[in-house]
């Protein structure tokens, strides 16, 4: 591991607090997929691990290579960037799926279709 | 000194994340309906390409960032592919 020794000590610090605070953000985001009741309850958990777990360690890996001085930093950029784009279009589009699924096989709790028309 | 808390903390980051497949991965066998297990096997995306991105750091290494890439676009693709399926019964109609 030649490249940790060659990292200043701050550096060394902060990427590790990070790393950490990152794994344990979608840890506990994948131990809430295992644990709440319902899917709709569900479907909240991985958005723990897609915000601030990606987030943490992207700006982890931001730190380590800007300290190292090997490359410039927009490929993390990037990736967080698409991450928060694209983690509500996947999200929605797969509760809208449930809701239809619930809907037209008439069990759960889901509430029916709000009608447009008035009942005459 | 702080090389090896380095190390050390990124192997437990790690490990975090392999258990965190782990609970993805019971959630993608055993989820009631094909919802969970969708929403399990979006959430596993997530947490190989954050596995990537501290392999990446570990090793020192630049090729890893476009791994990671490749995976958050592929992860986008099926989720987005499974939940149209769900709805519609149809991937592309």
């Amino acid at each position: 591991m030649s490249h940790v020794q060659d990292l200043p000590g701050w550096a060394a610090l902060a990427t590790a607090a990070l790393v950490l605070l990152g794994a344990a953000l979608t840890l506990v985001g994948a131990v809430g997929t295992l644990r709440l009741r319902s899917f709709f309850e569900r479907i909240h958990a991985p958005t723990l691990g897609t915000s601030w777990g990606t987030g943490a360690i992207l700006l982890a890996s931001i730190v380590c290579f800007s300290a190292l001085g090997t490359r410039p930093v927009v490929h993390e950029i990037l990736i967080g960037v698409f991450i928060s784009v694209t983690t509500p279009v996947t999200l929605m589009l797969l509760a809208r799926a449930a809701i239809y699924r619930d809907r037209t096989e008439g069990k759960g709790e889901v509430p029916p279709r709000a009608s447009l028309r008035r009942p005459d | 000194m702080t090389g090896a808390i380095l190390l050390w903390s990124v192997a437990a980051a790690q490990t975090m994340l392999v258990a965190a497949m782990g609970c993805c991965t019971y959630r993608l066998i055993f989820g009631p309906r094909a919802q969970d297990r969708v929403l399990g096997l979006d959430a596993m995306y997530v947490s190989a390409m954050l596995l990537v991105l501290t392999i990446g750091i570990r090793t020192g290494s630049t090729v890893y960032f476009e791994g990671a890439l490749i995976i958050a676009v592929l992860g986008f693709v099926s989720t987005i592919a499974l939940a149209k399926f769900l709805m519609r019964g149809e991937v592309i109609e």
